[in-house]
């Protein structure tokens, strides 16, 4: 801890990076994870690797997903310039910090993380009321996104293009699952395939009205070769 | 409770309570021509022997006796009763009876007959069963496409209910009427609030069933004897039948006999006897179909012979199941009767188990296929019927599955014809096996 | 006491996602439409890992490890 502080009182803002280099990262292999597992809950079954790779490559990638959100949350804490509490990080919409964006972002990695400690005990909880819990996965994934797009790194267009390219990947991937998911039920398979390209929809919107200018906090610091550094160090600065 | 009635202790009291042809259960009606009353039935048994008391902690006489008579299940699977009984007074907490008055196979009509006949012995017997396992609600379940009877039936209760008859309430329902729905676990689906389709054991009914107590299952045929056992004691029971199969039984002929019909025959009767009670045959049998559309297909000149019990037709392959026996004439075609039954048998899967999803209508397909005298797949067939056994959530594969194997063995000769030259006569002749009209089951139908 | 342990499929959850029987192809074979065929119920000790490791990866816990004191 004391580690982290000295990076964050030493360097040009180090932390900052961190935090936003790590929940890219968190991001991304969120993702993954979730198409992944929507892979896996729609029976896809590829020639050359076997099923059960899937599903394996779900569960640690589902692993590694939290170590980077762990990450992003303890910079995050960590960083003096940035006023959120543990306390703001556990419990939903008590931070005044960007409230709604940090308020959406403790939503999400507690839905995640019920997400995965479910998991861990499924085969003692029963498939029921282990899913039951993992259907929240679906809407952990398009809140985390929503949390990220205002960000700072948010106008980079590298960073939209990430940003573009997961909902792309996930909204594929849904309406595949729904489709595979048939036949009958199709009134609740054609509302949940509206509701999945009604987030993309949602979130265009959302951008374009310009949000994403944000109010207070740290300036951006809109330079690849800044944001290439940071992600480096990262590691560095999340385990001291 | 074994203890016998001092007026019917003698011998030839006792005979008097076996009607013409050895007949208990249609005794009544084989005397009096009419079905039995409540009054009627009050006049010739008395009312219901309840023991005086009920302690708990210590086994009901009547499970003993019933252990003693050596009665076995009339539903199909002729698992000894009195094993059953005992197993469910001894779990914890109280339990649930129900009567499975279904009757879901379509050959069969001996539990209608039974119901209709002497309603109040089943009564009996569900009440008294109930009191010996520590229940305190029966639950008669019957076919929702048999509505007199339903009323019939919730008329009998009532009256018993006003006269004071029984200590524990009896509860009269009507359940849908499909192939699956009568299996025991669709039964306990069905009274928790559910779709009556079969559900995964274990937790087994007698562990966890209806209200998730322990609930004893019986078929109405069964819980009837129970109501005579009571009353008469194993002794008497045993005096009909075979030591190892004792008892009567109904049954249902159909097919190539004269008089096709529901009768009650002594256990262990041997087949051609059971066929002679019906009028004999009316033509040259070809086979016989034991057990329904579930059972065995056994050639006509390896079965006359063999006696109407578990364990003899076990060793060729058959069971008694629910008593039923149709007889197939030489003329008609048991490959295009079994390729009939087994589409039925497809249509009226639950949809909830994929090999049997997708594996009884692949075997209907291959057999029907065969019946038409296409030269088929017999390899392919014949592992696909393979696969079917153990692999469902009830037993509804493992019927099919022996229906199939068993044609194929039977029939044999009339395979190798098939293949070679063709569908033979017998496909063009009215169907023996009447599967009625069935569609498949879907959604809603099931509640 | 050893212990015996026995694979049991649970039919009706079974969507013939087929995971356990790459995971466990000693005892557990597919039919032709993905449903899994149990070669023999009883797990031999040699095999316990890999079948707990199938049970565990059954996405909708259908196969079970049931065990029973001989
Ligand atoms: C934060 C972490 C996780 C996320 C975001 C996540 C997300 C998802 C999603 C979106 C699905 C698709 C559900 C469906 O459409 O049926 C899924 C399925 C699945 N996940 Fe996860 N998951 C996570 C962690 C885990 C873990 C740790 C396990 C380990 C047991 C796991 C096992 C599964 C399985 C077996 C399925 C298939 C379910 C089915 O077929 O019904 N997941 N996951
Ligand atoms: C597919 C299927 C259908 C069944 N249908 C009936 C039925 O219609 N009536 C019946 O009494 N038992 C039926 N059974 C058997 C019951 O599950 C149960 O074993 C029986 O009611 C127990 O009573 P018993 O011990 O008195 O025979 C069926 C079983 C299966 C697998
Ligand atoms: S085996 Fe067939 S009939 Fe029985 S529960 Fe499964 S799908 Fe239904
Ligand atoms: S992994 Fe599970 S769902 Fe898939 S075939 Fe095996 S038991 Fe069935």
């Amino acid at each position: 801890m004391t580690g982290i502080m000295q990076f964050a009182a030493s360097g040009p803002r180090p932390l900052w990076y961190a935090t936003r280099a790590s929940g890219t990262i968190a991001l991304l292999l969120l993702t993954a994870t979730a198409v992944l597992g929507i892979a896996v809950g729609g029976r896809y079954a590829p020639q050359r690797i076997a099923r059960f790779e899937i599903s394996a490559l779900h569960r640690n990638l589902s692993v590694l997903t939290l170590a980077f959100l762990g990450l992003h949350i303890v910079t995050t804490i960590a960083d003096p310039l940035v006023p959120v509490s543990w306390w703001a990080a556990a419990v939903p919409f008590v931070s005044s910090y960007r409230a709604p964006w940090l308020g959406l972002a403790t939503v999400a990695s507690d839905m995640l993380l019920a997400v995965a400690v479910t998991s861990a005990v499924r085969l003692r909880l029963g498939r029921r009321r282990w899913k039951a819990v993992h259907w929240l996965a679906y809407a952990a994934w398009p809140v985390a996104l929503v949390h990220a797009t205002p960000g700072t790194d948010a106008r980079l267009p590298l960073q939209l293009g990430l940003y573009t390219g997961c909902l792309a990947a996930v909204v594929t991937v849904v309406c595949w699952r729904l489709y595979r998911a048939g036949p009958g039920r199709v009134a609740a398979r054609l509302s949940a395939a509206l509701t999945a390209l009604a987030v993309p929809a949602a979130l265009g919107g959302f951008l374009f009205s310009g949000p994403t200018h944000a109010r207070g906090g740290a300036p951006a610091t809109p330079l690849t070769v800044r944001y290439g550094q940071s992600s480096a160090r990262a590691p560095h600065g999340g385990s001291p | 409770m074994t203890e016998q009635p001092a007026v019917l202790s003698s011998t030839s009291a006792l005979d008097d309570l076996t009607g013409p042809h050895g007949a208990r259960l249609l005794h009544g009606w084989l005397t009096t021509g009419g079905p039995a009353d409540l009054n009627e039935h009050l006049n010739r048994y008395g009312p219901p022997p309840l023991p005086r008391t009920t302690r708990r902690r210590t086994v009901a006489p009547l499970v003993r006796a019933v252990e003693d008579a050596g009665l076995t299940g009339r539903g199909g699977a002729a698992f000894p009763t009195g094993r059953k009984l005992r197993t469910v007074a001894e779990a914890r907490g109280p339990a649930v009876v129900v009567a499975n008055g279904m009757e879901s196979e379509p050959a069969s009509r001996k539990d209608e007959v039974l119901l209709a006949l002497a309603p109040h012995l089943v009564l009996d017997g569900a009440v008294l069963a109930a009191v010996a396992v520590g229940a305190q609600v029966v639950h008669l379940c019957l076919p929702r496409t048999r509505q007199d009877q339903i009323r019939q039936l919730a008329e009998a209760v009532q009256q018993r209910r006003q006269r004071g008859i029984d200590p524990v309430p009896t509860q009269v329902h009507a359940l849908p009427h499909h192939y699956v729905s009568s299996e025991e676990t669709s039964l306990v689906s069905w009274l928790n609030g559910g779709d009556a389709r079969p559900a995964v054991t274990p937790p087994r009914p007698f562990e966890k069933g209806v209200d998730s107590r322990p609930t004893l299952i019986d078929n109405v045929e069964t819980l009837a004897h129970i109501a005579l056992i009571a009353r008469y004691g194993p002794t008497w029971f045993r005096r009909a039948g075979r030591p190892e199969a004792p008892g009567t039984t109904l049954v249902t002929l159909s097919g190539a006999v004269r008089q096709p019909g529901v009768y009650e025959v002594p256990m262990g009767l041997p087949l051609d006897a059971v066929l002679d009670v019906a009028g004999g045959r009316s033509a040259p049998l070809g086979a016989v179909l034991l057990g329904g559309f579930f059972g065995s297909w056994l050639a006509a000149r390896e079965a006359m012979a063999v006696p109407f019990t578990k364990s003899a037709l076990a060793e060729v392959g058959a069971g008694p199941g629910a008593g039923v026996v149709i007889a197939l004439p030489e003329s008609a075609c048991g490959l295009v009767e079994t390729a009939r039954v087994l589409e039925y048998l497809a249509a009226q899967s639950a949809q909830q188990c994929g090999p049997c999803r997708l594996g009884l209508p692949a075997v209907a397909a291959d057999f029907a296929e065969l019946a038409a005298g296409g030269a088929g797949d017999l390899e392919r067939l014949e592992r696909r019927v393979g696969l079917l056994p153990g692999r469902g959530a009830c037993r509804h594969p493992d019927g099919a599955s022996r229906l199939a194997a068993t044609a194929l063995r039977v029939f044999a000769e009339d395979v190798r014809h098939h293949v070679r030259n063709g569908p033979c006569a017998g496909a063009e002749r009215e169907p023996v096996l009447g599967v009625g009209a069935s569609h498949a089951p879907e959604g809603r139908d099931w509640r | 006491m050893p212990k015996r342990h026995s694979l049991r499929v649970d039919p009706i959850s079974c969507d013939g996602h087929g995971l356990c029987a790459e995971l466990l192809p000693e005892l557990i074979g597919l039919d032709e439409w993905g449903y899994p065929v149990l070669r023999a119920t009883e797990v031999p000790g040699t095999l316990l890992d890999h079948a707990r490791r199938a049970v565990a990866a059954c996405p909708v816990l259908a196969l079970r490890l049931d065990r029973a004191s001989r």
